[in-house]
């Protein structure tokens, strides 16, 4: 019998090389060279320093919502709410890069907490709900999206601006971008975020594995029962894990606010952090480590894909259905393991 | 010889284990066979090889002496074998009709006919004396009368052959009986039946023949008159067992658990202990004896804090307790093994060693400034399962991967190391085999002799009889006799538990 960590591991990647494969053959079908297109890929990711600090750039939020989404999941939640953490998390580190005028060394972790905070609070809410009234989370975070989604960009033209589609640039005393990485990567947006979200992806690991709290979250994710006999508080760890998951989303926020943009514009839809971020978890197997990975080739992906169109004339929109092929074969685990176990028990034959 | 079912010489093998090995039973026809072997010695294997969901790798099937190709349950249905399972496979807010005729409802013109099918059921019921009303719903009848139900439905699907799984483990001892009767009119019909069980007992009142399967192997067939009790459990578990547990007289000191006029609802909101009051002295095993669903799981649950009380007090070597959470409740000195090990006793997809820390991670030395101690967590489970004999594959190894007896050895390492005062038990030996129970037993009368006090619900009378040193019994949500278990028997605990007053039992004090 394969154990289960070395399914964990194997699964994935055989996921992402089948839907390489099948991405291979539609460029195929529609008359691309697929070892050009892939080329261009690749080059789109690795190939100079700028589109390697854009990637880099790309995979920092995914990281932290990818992180809010596996600690959820851990916890026997779903948190489908990522999406509107992120604007939340991303409207309250602006706010607060605006409103105040502080230090860097005093401002910049201001701005990043309150968007921590904020993302928390979005968790808090279906976190509250489901935990006294048995609301699933599901329906209330999806639900959640929209109040932020429209929410953030009343604030940001009735608030912030007079009915402006953009905020004011923050200062520099909060900004995570810094002179010698942009000239380093030759005017890539890449800033100081990165190795926040490398840091959470430690908090989370820590967190999960290593804790009281982690355990006893743990243990309410798996088996309610088991951990009310146990003696443990049930809602309050339900309330605990949709706030700390909340909160890796609004650090997401912070990012893109802090750092990629400086600034928080008006909406007309979703962003798909959130969103990918399930994908990113998924992938990830739920670990800290995974979704770091995960991260890095859904950034890669979304970065490389630029370099398609103009070095191998391959449509964008390919590179998303790969990117939707992958996540088919990964949510298709089942299939994958299914596959694996048979071939290994023929093999013992 | 004539032999209806015939699997000769099987070997099974899943990845790394072989499950079945060189087993072979042969089934006359109007017999009752038994299938005897410890949890996890195959028997589930054995019979979805019979039913084709499994493929052997070795050794044949033959029907009425035809070599048979089985390749689902649908074959098996074909060559008239059905199965009773121990979990009953019936939807609960259907009449007896519609359960027994779903998969294969008798239809004309697109509509199911009804009425054809309730007289056929009728004639079936009357026929082998099974007393079932086909437009009774599932919900309203009693358990063994949807065992019934399940009989039914493989005779109305043509079975000549019944497989019936544990299926004494639900029942009272009155309706054990009615089972046999049932079993022997089945056979009086031209059917033959395997049972599968661990109950010897059982084993030796109905059955003709039994067949011994061990860790996967065949041991042998043995006809059962000329076979004792004994041989069959020395068969099964490969040594020799005693099954009257070794004790001394009890010696009880002072009182640890007091419930007073202790009223609980369920979570429909029906009261289910109605004003109960009970009294367990320190050195004492108190043994709670009645059928399912008369208000003992709703007691266990309000003295360990899981539901709280409408009314009454529960006192605790002399502290209230009433109410308190489930950790005060813990801390305060009390120990449950829980009925239901897999709801409540265990997370099963944490490891070994995490379910073991599972009422002590919090404290000192397994955890602190907020990190948790591996180290300490998993050094202290290994002690344990070494003290306990806990088979696992490894301490990291979900305890969703153990046997059903290891999982409740580890339960009640984690339990009894804390020490309590009192040590609640509940169905403890649910589902195990005689080794596992022996070991179980053993350790509750170690509790008791270590002075601590002990509460043992069971819907076994055989447990309740053999380990109590006090038998009190339950019947709508009351304690409605206490009794010494050597002043008593089966059949009086029985009529009590059926709810027949003490009075017309004639009262043995």
């Amino acid at each position: 019998m394969m154990s289960n960590r070395m399914f964990n591991i194997l699964v994935p990647i055989i996921s992402v090389i089948l839907g390489l494969i099948a991405g291979a053959f539609l460029m195929i079908g529609f008359g691309y060279n697929p070892i050009e297109g892939y080329g261009a890929l690749l080059n789109g990711i690795f190939g100079d320093a700028y589109v390697f600090g854009e990637t880099l750039r790309q995979v920092t939020p995914l990281i932290l919502t990818g992180l809010a989404v596996a600690f959820a999941f851990r916890t026997g939640l779903f948190n489908i709410g990522a999406e509107g953490q992120v604007f939340i998390g991303w409207l309250a580190a602006v706010w607060v890069g605006l409103a105040i005028d502080a230090p860097a060394f005093i401002h910049i972790p201001l701005a990043v907490i309150a968007a921590a905070v904020a993302g928390a609070l979005w968790g808090f809410i279906p976190g509250l709900l489901k935990a006294t009234r048995g609301v699933h989370e599901v329906i209330v975070t999806i639900m959640m999206n929209y109040i932020a989604l429209y929410s953030t960009n009343a604030v940001i033209r009735y608030v912030l601006t007079d009915s402006r589609d953009s905020t004011d640039t923050i200062p520099d005393s909060v900004s995570l971008r810094a002179d010698w990485i942009t000239t380093m990567t030759t005017g890539s947006r890449l800033h100081y975020g990165i190795l926040i979200a490398l840091f959470a992806a430690l908090v989370m690991w820590v967190v999960i594995n290593r804790t009281t709290m982690g355990y006893e979250m743990r243990s309410v994710g798996f088996n309610q029962h088991a951990s009310r006999y146990a003696g443990m508080n049930v809602k309050k760890n339900i309330i605990l894990a949709m706030v700390i998951s909340g909160a890796f989303a609004g650090l997401a926020g912070a990012m893109e606010g802090l750092g990629t943009f400086g600034y928080m514009s008006t909406q007309s839809g979703f962003s798909n952090l959130g969103f990918d971020g399930i994908a990113v978890a998924l992938l990830g197997a739920n670990t800290a480590p995974g979704v770091i990975l995960a991260a890095f080739l859904f950034g890669g992906l979304k970065i490389g894909a630029l370099s398609m169109p103009l070095q191998a004339g391959v449509p964008n929109e390919l590179v998303d259905i790969i990117i939707a092929l992958i996540i088919f074969f990964v949510a298709a685990s089942y299939m994958i393991r299914w596959v694996i176990l048979r071939f290994s028990k023929e093999g013992r034959k | 010889m004539d032999y209806v079912i015939e699997m000769l010489n099987i070997r099974k093998e899943f990845p790394g284990v072989v499950a079945n090995d060189d087993i072979t039973i042969q089934l006359k026809k109007g017999e009752i066979h038994a299938l005897l072997g410890e949890n996890g010695a195959g028997k589930s294997t054995l019979m979805n090889v019979l039913f084709g969901l499994y493929q052997p790798e070795q050794g044949e099937i033959r029907v009425k002496g035809e070599k048979a190709n089985i390749n689902g349950p649908n074959d098996a249905n074909r060559l008239g074998i059905g199965m009773v399972h121990q979990h009953f496979m019936l939807v609960d807010t259907f009449s007896v009709t519609q359960n027994i005729i779903l998969g294969s409802e008798p239809t004309s013109k697109g509509h199911i006919n009804l009425r054809k099918a309730e007289k056929e059921i009728q004639e079936l019921s009357d026929r082998y004396g099974l007393a079932v009303d086909p437009r009774a719903k599932i919900r309203d009848i009693s358990v063994g009368m949807q065992q019934r139900v399940e009989i039914l439905k493989t005779l109305y699907r043509g079975a000549d052959v019944l497989i019936l799984d544990e299926p004494t483990a639900v029942l009272t001892p009155q309706e054990i009986d009615e089972l046999g009767d049932i079993l022997k009119s089945l056979i009086a019909e031209g059917k033959s039946i395997i049972l599968i069980t661990h109950k010897l007992k059982e084993i030796m009142n109905m059955c003709d023949r039994c067949t011994v399967i061990r860790r996967g192997k065949g041991i042998g067939t043995v006809n059962v008159p000329d076979t004792t009790v004994d041989e069959l459990a020395s068969l099964m578990v490969g040594r020799e067992v005693s099954f009257t547990t070794e004790k001394k007289p009890a010696e009880p000191k002072e009182t640890v658990l007091e419930v007073k006029n202790l009223v609980v609802q369920d979570s429909r909101k029906v009261d289910m202990v109605k004003g109960l009051d009970l009294d367990i002295r320190a050195g004492e095993i108190v043994g709670i004896a009645g059928v399912d669903g008369n208000g003992q799981s709703e007691l266990i649950e309000a003295i360990t804090g899981l539901t709280k009380a409408q009314s009454g007090s529960i006192k605790l070597t002399g502290k209230d307790i009433t109410n308190l959470s489930p950790r005060k409740v813990t801390e305060s000195g009390i120990g449950h093994i829980p009925q239901d090990r897999h709801k409540f006793g265990l997370v099963l997809d944490f490891s070994v060693g995490e379910n073991i820390a599972l009422q002590t991670y919090y404290q000192n030395p397994n955890s602190k400034y907020g990190m948790l101690n591996f180290k300490n967590i998993y050094k202290k489970a290994g002690e344990l399962v070494e003290q306990y004999d806990v088979r696992t594959s490894g301490l990291h190894a979900t305890a969703g991967s153990m046997s059903g007896g290891n999982q409740q050895k580890a339960i009640i390492a984690r339990e009894v190391d804390r020490s309590p005062n009192l040590l609640i038990a509940a169905q403890p030996t649910r589902g195990l085999d005689v080794g596992a129970i022996e070991f179980i037993h053993q350790k509750l009368i170690e509790e008791r002799d270590k002075g601590k006090a002990v509460l043992l619900v069971s819907f076994e009378l055989d447990e309740i009889l053999d380990v109590s040193d006090r038998i009190v019994v339950m019947f709508d949500g009351k304690i409605v006799a206490s009794r010494k278990p050597e002043e008593t028997d089966e059949n009086e605990l029985g009529l009590l538990m059926a709810g027949s007053s003490s009075e017309k039992v004639g009262d043995t004090q």
